[in-house]
Order: C-alpha cells, then sequence, then structure tokens
C-alpha cells in the first residue's frame, strides 16, 4: 500500500467515531459532516508529511471542531483559531485527549449517528443511502451507481432524507437502558438491510460492495457493544453469508445452489471468524434472531459436503427462530430442513397453508415447484416455477428457475421418446 | 537469538481494509517473507483473527470475558518467530515488513523457551490459503 493509501484507509475507518463525535459537538449533521471533510483535508496535508497520528479519530475529531468553529468566528470576525499543526503534535494536545476517548465513551455517539440512518419515517432504500453517505462516507456517486440512479436523483434523495431527519429531531441526551436497547435493535436492522442488499447483488453488480461495508458496520457495532451476543451473531451472520460470495455464481452469472456449490472457494478466514463469535455468543445463554440465524449458516458451513449437513440441528434453530419470530419465510425455511430429514412431501405439507401469506414470494413458488419436482409431480412444478419467474427479483434468481423448466421439458420430451 | 516479532495495528482499519487492499498486502509482505524464508531465519508466521473473535480467561477468579485481554488503540494482530544474528538484524527484518506494510508497530521481544509442540495436522485451511496467496506473490 502507498502512503497515500494508508492514509485513505486510516480517514475511512476512523470517519464514524469522528463525526459521531463531531454530531455530539455540533448538533448537526450538515455542520459535523462538513467539519470531518475539514479534517481530512488537513489530515492528508500534514499526515503526509509527518506521518499519521498515533490516535488518528482524536486528531480528527479536535482538527474537525476547530475547522468548523474557526468558520464561526470568521463569519462574526472574532480571532481565529490556532492552526492544525499546533494541535497535531504527538505529545502535548493529543495525549489527553486520546486518553479521554477509548471505544466505549464513542458507544453513545456512534450508536446515535447509526440510529439517525434507520429513522422509522425512511424507507428502507433511503436508510440504506443515509447509512452509506453518513456512517460509511461513500460519495454521493458511489452510493447513486451502487443503486442505478442519476447522481443528482441520489443527491435528492438523502438530502430529503436528511431534512426529515433533521425535523423528527434526535435527542442527545445519553439514551437510558430501554432506549439503548430500541436503538441498537433498529440499528442492527439496518445494517442487515444494507448488507441484504448486497447479498442479494448479482456478481459485477456495484450493489456487491456493500456486503463488505454492512460487514464494517457490524464490526463497528460489535466494538461498541463488545459482550452484546447479538451484535456478534449479526457479525456471524453477515461473515458466514459473505463467505460464499465466491461459489455462489457460476462464470455465467448464473445462481449455484448451495448443495452443488464448490465449497473449497468458501472463504474459510471468514468462516472460522463466523463460528467462533457464534460459540462466543452462546455462551452468553441469551438466543436472538441474530445469532439463531448466524448458528444455521455455521452449521451449512462447517459440513464439508451437502451430504454432511446437520439437517437435524437445522430444523431444530429453524424451530427457535419460528418461536423468536414467527413468520412464513421462517416456515418456509425450515421445510427446506424437514424436506431433507422427513422427505418432500412433510415438507410440502409445512409450506402450502402459507400460501396465502406467500403467494408474491419468489421464493415460496420455488422451492414449492423443487419439492413438487420431487416428488415427480413435473406439471405442477412447472406451474409453481412459472410463477416463481414472474416474481424474480434479479435475472440470475428468473435464469435459476428457468434451468428448472428446462430440466422438466427435457425430461418429458425424454419419457415422450421412451 | 531467536525472536517473536508482535505485530501491532489499528484494528479497525486492518478490518475495513476490502478483501484486495488485504489481498495487496499480504502479497507485498510474502514477497518480503521471501528473502527471510529462504535464507532459513523466518520461522512460523501466525496472523490472529480480530479481538472481537478473542475470549480472554481470568484466571484467579476463573472468569470468562468476551474480547482481548488488553484493550488499546493498536492491537495485537499477528506474530512471527525469527531466527537471527542478533537486534540489529531483527530490525532488518521489521523494517523490510514495514515497508510492505506501513502503520503500526512491530515489537521484538526476545525468545526465552521455544517449543514448537506438535505440527497442525494439515492441510489446515490458512495453510492452504497461504499457499495460493504465495503462488500469486510469485
Amino acid at each position: 500500500m502507498t502512503d497515500l493509501a494508508w492514509i485513505d484507509a486510516a480517514l475511512v475507518s476512523a470517519r464514524p467515531q469522528a463525526v459521531a463525535a463531531l454530531l455530539r459537538y455540533f448538533r448537526d449533521l450538515d455542520t459535523a459532516e462538513e467539519a470531518y471533510q475539514e479534517a481530512c483535508l488537513k489530515a492528508l496535508k500534514n499526515w503526509a508529511v509527518n506521518g499519521p497520528p498515533r490516535d488518528a479519530t482524536s486528531w480528527l475529531i479536535m482538527v474537525g471542531r476547530n475547522a468548523a468553529l474557526d468558520g464561526v468566528r470568521k463569519r462574526s470576525k472574532q480571532v481565529a483559531m490556532p492552526a492544525e499543526d499546533q494541535v497535531s503534535d504527538l505529545d502535548d494536545a493529543e495525549t489527553p485527549m486520546a486518553e479521554r476517548l477509548d471505544d466505549s465513551q464513542y458507544r453513545d455517539d456512534v450508536l446515535r449517528l447509526l440510529f439517525i440512518c434507520c429513522h422509522p419515517d425512511l424507507p428502507a432504500t433511503q436508510q440504506i443511502a443515509m447509512a452509506l453517505r453518513v456512517v460509511s462516507g461513500l460519495s454521493v456517486k458511489q452510493i447513486a451507481r451502487a443503486f442505478l440512479v442519476s447522481e443528482a436523483a441520489m443527491e435528492q434523495r438523502i438530502t430529503r432524507a436528511k431534512a426529515k431527519v433533521a425535523d423528527a429531531g434526535v435527542p442527545f441526551e445519553t439514551p437510558g437502558a430501554v432506549e439503548r436497547s430500541e436503538r441498537f435493535s433498529a440499528v442492527m436492522a439496518m445494517i442487515y438491510l444494507v448488507f441484504n442488499e448486497g447479498y442479494s447483488a448479482g456478481p459485477n453488480d456495484p450493489r456487491g460492495d456493500l456486503a463488505e461495508e454492512a460487514i464494517r458496520l457490524g464490526r463497528l457495532l460489535l466494538r461498541m457493544f463488545s459482550n452484546e451476543p447479538e451484535a456478534m451473531g449479526l457479525l456471524a451472520l453477515m461473515l458466514l453469508q459473505h463467505s460464499r460470495s465466491e461459489a455462489r455464481f457460476d462464470a455465467k452469472g448464473d445462481i449455484v445452489l448451495l448443495e452443488d456449490q464448490d465449497r473449497g472457494r468458501w472463504r474459510s478466514k471468514l468462516i472460522q471468524e463466523g463460528v467462533v463469535l457464534v460459540e462466543k455468543a452462546v455462551r452468553h445463554q441469551r438466543t436472538g434472531q441474530y445469532l439463531v440465524q448466524a448458528a444455521i449458516a455455521a452449521l451449512h458451513a462447517r459440513a464439508t459436503t451437502f451430504e454432511e449437513t446437520d439437517w437435524k440441528g437445522i430444523d431444530a434453530l429453524y424451530a427457535t427462530l419460528e418461536r423468536l419470530t414467527p413468520s412464513p419465510v421462517v416456515t418456509l425455511n425450515r421445510a427446506i430442513a424437514v424436506s431433507k430429514t422427513k422427505g418432500p412431501q412433510a415438507a410440502l405439507d409445512m409450506i402450502e397453508p402459507l400460501e396465502a401469506k406467500l403467494s408474491g414470494y419468489f421464493h415460496f413458488h420455488g422451492a414449492r415447484g423443487g419439492l413438487l419436482l420431487q416428488l415427480g409431480q413435473g406439471k405442477e412444478a412447472r406451474i409453481a416455477f412459472d410463477k416463481a419467474i414472474s416474481l424474480a427479483n434479479t435475472a440470475a434468481e428468473a435464469a435459476h428457475i428457468r434451468m428448472h423448466i428446462d430440466r422438466l421439458i427435457a425430461d418429458s420430451e425424454k419419457a415422450k421418446r421412451a | 537469538m531467536m525472536y517473536a516479532v508482535l505485530c501491532y495495528n489499528d484494528e479497525q482499519m486492518v478490518c475495513g481494509w476490502s478483501k484486495e487492499q488485504d489481498d495487496a498486502v499480504m502479497t507485498a509482505l510474502h514477497k518480503a517473507h521471501d528473502k527471510w524464508e529462504k535464507a532459513g531465519k523466518l520461522k512460523p508466521s501466525i496472523r490472529l483473527l480480530p479481538t472481537s473473535a478473542a475470549t480472554t480467561l481470568h484466571k484467579a477468579k476463573d472468569l470468562v470475558i468476551d474480547g482481548p485481554y488488553a484493550e488499546t488503540k493498536e492491537a495485537l494482530l499477528g506474530f512471527y518467530i525469527i531466527d537471527v544474528v542478533n537486534l540489529e538484524e531483527g530490525l532488518e527484518f521489521a523494517r523490510d515488513l514495514a515497508k510492505a506494510n506501513p502503520g503500526g508497530a512491530y515489537e521484538l521481544r526476545p525468545i526465552h523457551l521455544y517449543n514448537p509442540g506438535t505440527p497442525i495436522p494439515g492441510p489446515y485451511e490458512t495453510e492452504r490459503q497461504y499457499a495460493q496467496s504465495r503462488e500469486v506473490a510469485k
């Protein structure tokens, strides 16, 4: 890595804490972001010459704060603050600051910053855009590219979201226990939303980077709440899902099913970390939805072949998940595990009652078609697959179902000839 | 003299690297390792998972705590075992690595007792990755 790339990485990494602290100070998102921007410009100049300071975050907060105050003073024709090289010296100004601010002290600041992005009035796509812009610091151009809209449209979207958040007014007092835990859940849901946006993207889709961005946010949250089992669960879940990213699509960009994936291409480093986090979280004996989902993903990741998968364990975990967060989608997923332990008919019996609720859900028809196919009911399977195609969200999803249909057609022709 | 070269860096930043950035650093490091390995001076090298994956047992009270023992800005991210003539050569090794991977610090700690223990039953997953990235480095 070149020095400049290294400074860049340091700035990206310091951003959430620094912007969060500046937000507490100025109580205004735009001012905080501008102050951070100023600090970055000064850092690029200063660090390239003097080397990066030991505590980059504190440096950026202090310089950003001074720069913003300086702006205010200039406007009111007062005396300017000292230049940043007078506060950037390692020995005087920085040390007391660094001692005061460790990760736990940024905790509520960072939580507030993340929470601002998941205001309930904001639709999911705006929450994601806000998190990417405000917390991750992606440029409007990068975010626009990920969402396949023009830069101007994305700029407008983010501006509107910010205005909505500003109107709603986020309290700046230290949150109480209940409020902190509410913020915490909302933030986890938002981070998982960012992840899924990336995960559901096909290969070579610019949205794919969002999965890594979400993992960064998950790490940030866990760093602040290092003994929260659900934060461990969420990060583990994302790491374990992401570990398969290179095996999930073939060279043509078509979906490769779990059972057909080349497990040698799963990224073992991510799996190891995910599995360890699940083990750590389980020790807390406090089950949550992310942890259970991570445990399911860990069972998949631990099987060296598809045949070795512990379907009984997965079935039991889905039963727990059904209890924690009852939903037809969870039952549908459980049915897949049941089809492996008790056969396709048992699974089909489980999902048939879900039709009314899931009739508009791609995976319902895809799974139902698959089960019917296993039961040799080709005609019914074909109808289910056709429905699935009409509901597919991505080209890869549609292509995958089309593959099933092609196989059905080939089989029936073979049968006719025989 | 045998040294443990302990690698400290800002973990939040290192964990935030994209896969491409991480691969680039590892490739540069492998190039730097090469010379030392060929000279027979580089023994095992270990890269650790993030401290968020760590668990600490406080011995006196048998207390199990999430996270590393020491919460510091720069975390211990890995270490090397090297066998060098003297401290100067150890520093030369550390400087070689620093060129490949700037930021943070290397602590050179002389080794008092070295017990290689039983070999890790292969193929260890990370060993396979290591071999792969060495291929890339060539």
